[in-house]
């Protein structure tokens, strides 16, 4: 479990995160969800510690995170797994190198052995052929996929994905969100994703966070999103001609 | 952010990179791709210049030395002397800031605005160690060979140049290269293009460690890499040589 008690950041004087408080469930898939520019990204950052918080506490399994210094902050980041949302694939490596990373850098595993995770891993995400080519002849929804199984590598305990199927067809997508889920059930990870779109909220949203101009708005899950009377709530997840004709 | 205030930053990026690695072979491995990628691929612009900086000063000093009571093997001793001391270590550095320079700088700055370097992070990697102590390690290696191959070159490209123009006897030049034979003239060359190394890898990499906003940022700051680590080579040039040579 994550536990975000009170923080608040701004950039410059501009408010992005106004005294957030949630928390992220162990072996459910927690939504944060909001519009464009809403500041999920910054959120999940400031989780992760990639973004110094102004004010308030992140906890990982009741240990403090946010107040630590980079070189113990390793630790608890050794179990995390991030999705980037441009993916954030190291260009230099191949798709296979780029998975083995984690493991080359943490394990002692045999060259066989991380082989052998590596195509696991990259089976899970549908992408049997790809070993050897480069990030950059990749497809958008490729270097998804691969960020997706470079994060999971590790097992990780923590999972967080920003957007992880912006950009993908219906089709991968949902493959992509059913992935995660059952990720997250079979290892009891704490997964939390990013998203706007609307299937995978409806799909795997058990817990979900709306942030609305960098407030948290409201909290609720797949089924309570559709009758809440919140109006931003509803302008939100009712703008488009589908989800209104399900209303 | 003030020119202090940069220097401040500098130092702490430095702190960071001078750490252990944390998997020995994966730095290794690193080392040898950089010295390979930078160094190596290096070898055809130092031996042009080299060559060409060579003939034409054994060219200037056979046209200057007219005078006959001057020996003419003066002339490929100051060939070697310029050579050695000043152009081969400092006119090579300074071509190779802008070519190691802004390659490191574009890099780590690329990694830096496409998340690989938070990638790193989050996985519990130092990403100044991984990324930026490899390639000072690798500049460190090389800048010296490259000094002795410029040094070689440029001699027998003076060599060459006497040889066509028919100015000096081959003798004469060859007798004026072993004339007076000073090996810490070697050292002090050598002990500058370590120094220069360290300079340019490093401010190239803070440039591209510290980049913010997007490619037009990384276009930037591989230009201030150049600049700024070519500023720096002429002033460690001249420390360096009132400290060894006086
Ligand atoms: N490093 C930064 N410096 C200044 N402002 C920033 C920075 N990062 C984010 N912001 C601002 O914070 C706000 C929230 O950004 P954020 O990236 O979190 O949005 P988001 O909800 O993830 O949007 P999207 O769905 O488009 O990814 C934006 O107004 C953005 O301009
Ligand atoms: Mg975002």
């Amino acid at each position: 479990m994550i536990e975000v008690e009170n923080i608040s950041k701004s950039f410059g004087g501009q408010a992005v995160l106004k005294n957030i408080s949630t928390t992220f469930d162990k072996g459910k898939t927690n939504l944060i969800i909001g519009q464009s520019g809403s500041g999920k990204t910054v959120l999940m950052k400031c989780c992760i510690g990639l973004i110094e918080i102004d004010k308030g506490v992140v906890n990982f399994d009741g240990r403090n995170f946010s107040g630590l210094n980079e070189k113990k902050k390793k630790n608890t980041r050794k179990e995390m797994g991030v999705l980037f949302q441009g993916g954030a694939l190291f260009d230099s490596f191949t798709v296979e190198e780029n998975i083995m990373f984690p493991l080359n850098m943490f394990t002692k595993q045999s060259i066989e052995e991380k082989l052998q995770r590596v195509n696991d891993v990259l089976s899970h995400v549908n992408l049997d052929n790809a070993n050897k080519k480069y990030p950059a002849e990749l497809s958008g929804g490729m270097i998804k996929r691969v960020a997706i199984a470079r994060a999971i590598a590790m097992n990780p305990k923590y999972l967080f994905c920003d957007e992880p199927n912006s950009g993908l067809d219906p089709k991968t997508a949902e493959r992509i969100d059913d992935l995660i889920s059952e990720l997250t059930e079979k290892f009891q990870m704490t997964t939390v994703i990013n998203t706007h779109d609307m299937n995978s909220v409806l799909q795997i949203g058990q817990k979900i966070a709306f942030i609305h101009k960098g407030e948290l708005w409201w909290e609720g899950d797949h089924q309570e999103i559709l009758t809440s009377d919140n109006p931003e709530l509803n302008e939100f997840v009712f703008s488009t001609e589908l989800t209104r004709r399900l209303k | 952010m003030g020119l202090l205030g940069e220097a401040g930053d500098y130092v702490m990026l430095m702190r960071q990179t001078f750490k252990r690695p944390d998997k020995g072979w994966v730095f290794r491995r690193q080392l040898f791709i950089d010295f390979y990628a930078l160094g190596v691929d290096s070898i055809g612009i130092v031996s042009f210049i080299s060559l060409f900086m060579g003939a034409i000063i054994a060219m200037q000093m056979a046209y200057n030395i007219d005078n006959p009571l001057v020996p003419l093997y003066l002339v490929g001793y100051t060939t070697k002397q310029m050579m050695v001391l000043e152009l081969s270590p400092t006119i090579m550095s300074l071509i190779l800031a802008g070519k190691v320079g802004s390659s490191i700088a574009s890099e780590i700055g690329t990694k830096r605005v496409t998340e690989q370097i938070d990638a790193l992070k989050v996985m519990g990697i130092n990403p100044a160690n991984y990324l930026i102590l490899p390639k000072i390690t690798a500049a460190m290696l090389y800048f010296p060979v490259l000094v002795v191959f410029s040094i070689a070159i440029g001699l027998s490209g003076g060599l060459l140049a006497v040889y066509i123009t028919g100015s000096v006897t081959v003798t004469d030049f060859i007798d004026g290269l072993q004339a007076w034979w000073v090996p810490f003239d070697i050292y002090y060359s050598l002990i500058k293009s370590v120094v220069f190394a360290f300079i340019i890898a490093s401010v190239a990499g803070f440039k591209g460690y510290t980049v913010d906003g997007g490619s037009v940022a990384v276009g930037r700051s591989s230009t201030q890499a150049v600049v700024a680590s070519s500023i720096l080579v002429i002033v460690f040039d001249l420390i360096l040589t009132q400290m060894l040579l006086t």
